[in-house]
């Protein structure tokens, strides 16, 4: 159905080219918005929609765009984007918008949009780009949930706010490990997600 | 038509048309989207009151229940800049009064529900614009607010004093005390200054107003 090219662009982040453990991009915003599942789920779905929005349209403009000045009109276009973004979720989705706090905003610097706007959108097709952007973004939400999922399960007992470590374990003097929920702790995480995804792929090689 | 992309008017004409674009856009967008911004925002102040007077609202609409306990603009007292909400609560008086301070990381607020004794806390809401979560974050969770029910902001002189927040083991003087989140103490004595602040300084006027009242008569 898919030609083993746009296979390559689509999926290729989520796991041999993942933004975040093999070009080691992003890395402080899965710090900051990783202490419980809800926000990361928030935060994955809105870089992935910003990337790909921001791949669109930077593509559909690449020929038009000034060389000297392509970085600031990248910037505006993304900073149009995430402005939007935080409008329409401060509408919609308000407690979400309250929980993102600033990290919203921050978007705008992470790392993987200017990243893939420099290095594939400004030189690809439109529908090339959506896919490039949707599968960084992506790419850049699993991680994110990998690393909220044990912070949130390990530092809280909880998942996506429900408790799912049983009273009965803390009566047993299981205590929460308040080290997780310390963005040092998230890094750890990611240098272990980023272990175990080395480990895995060179066995494949192999 | 073909532009020479690297000219220094193609560039200036360019970047003007984009940034152009942009705000219109931004700026439509934001006017379409306000009416429902603000509301959400009311909603959320509303929540929050409604959090302090230990009103649950689950499964109701809380735009109704707020306005069902706090019914009208003239149950709203102002003191300069300071307002104070009337709230109706089972044939009960309690005044809520919104607080502003300052935590770790970046504001911190809350409202306070006294009884009509100006003297009894009821109930507390704290909110945060950003404190470390799993600890400053703690404020906002029901475990801590409760601890300060049944406190009282006054003295046995009747002098108002405010409620300390401190490390369990201290004791404070002359007034009665919380015990602190333990590992968020920069959070907790912010709590604790802002209660200070507002309470001792800024509804001075709200809270002295009341013993004249007393005195004289119910009108």
């Amino acid at each position: 159905m898919l030609s083993q090219k746009t296979k390559d662009t689509l999926l290729g982040p989520l796991n041999t080219n993942n933004p975040v453990v093999v070009q080691i991009l992003g890395i402080c915003s899965a710090l900051a918005v990783t202490v419980q599942l809800k926000p990361a789920l928030v935060m994955g779905i809105a870089v992935t929609i910003i990337v790909a929005m921001s791949n669109v349209i930077v593509s559909l403009i690449r020929n038009t765009i000034p060389m000297r000045v392509r970085i600031i009109v990248q910037l505006v276009v993304v900073a149009a984007l995430v402005t939007l973004v935080s409008e329409v979720l401060k509408a919609f989705a308000y407690d979400v918008a309250m929980q993102l706090s600033v990290y919203l905003g921050l978007i705008i610097t992470n790392c993987i949009l200017m990243g893939r706007l420099e290095a594939f959108a400004m030189t690809n097709k439109p529908w090339d780009s959506l896919l490039d952007g949707l599968g960084n973004g992506l790419g850049y939400a699993l991680i994110l949930v990998i690393v909220a999922f044990f912070r949130e399960l390990l530092g809280a007992g909880q998942l996506l706010g429900f408790q799912v470590i049983p009273q009965g374990f803390y009566d047993f003097g299981y205590e929460n490990n308040g080290m997780m929920l310390m963005p040092a702790m998230a890094l750890i995480l990611v240098g272990c997600v980023i272990w175990a995804h080395r480990a895995y792929n060179d066995k494949e090689a192999k | 038509m073909k532009f020479n992309t690297n000219s220094n008017v193609y560039t200036i004409v360019y970047s003007t048309i984009v940034v152009v674009i942009v705000a219109i856009v931004l700026a439509f967008a934001n006017q379409t989207l306000k009416p429902l911004q603000d509301k959400n925002e009311l909603l959320d102040k509303q929540k929050q009151i409604l959090g302090a007077l230990k009103v649950d609202y689950k499964g109701q609409d809380p735009a109704l229940v707020y306005a069902s306990i706090i019914p009208a603009a003239e149950d709203t007292l102002h003191f300069g800049e300071k307002e104070v909400y009337v709230a109706h609560l089972d044939g009960q008086i309690k005044y809520v009064l919104p607080l502003t301070g300052k935590g770790l990381w970046g504001g911190i607020g809350g409202y306070l529900a006294l009884d009509e004794d100006k003297n009894t806390i009821y109930g507390v809401n704290f909110n945060h614009e950003g404190e470390t979560p799993g600890l400053g974050a703690k404020i906002v969770d029901i475990e801590f607010r409760e601890l300060f029910e049944g406190k009282h902001i006054r003295n046995a002189e009747g002098e108002v004093v405010s409620v300390a927040v401190l490390k369990s083991g201290k004791r404070a003087e002359g007034q009665e005390q919380v015990d602190a989140i333990s590992g968020a103490t920069i959070t907790s004595s912010g709590v604790s200054t802002m209660l200070h602040e507002e309470l001792v300084n800024n509804y001075v006027e709200f809270l002295k107003i009341e013993e004249v009242q007393d005195v004289e008569s119910e009108d």
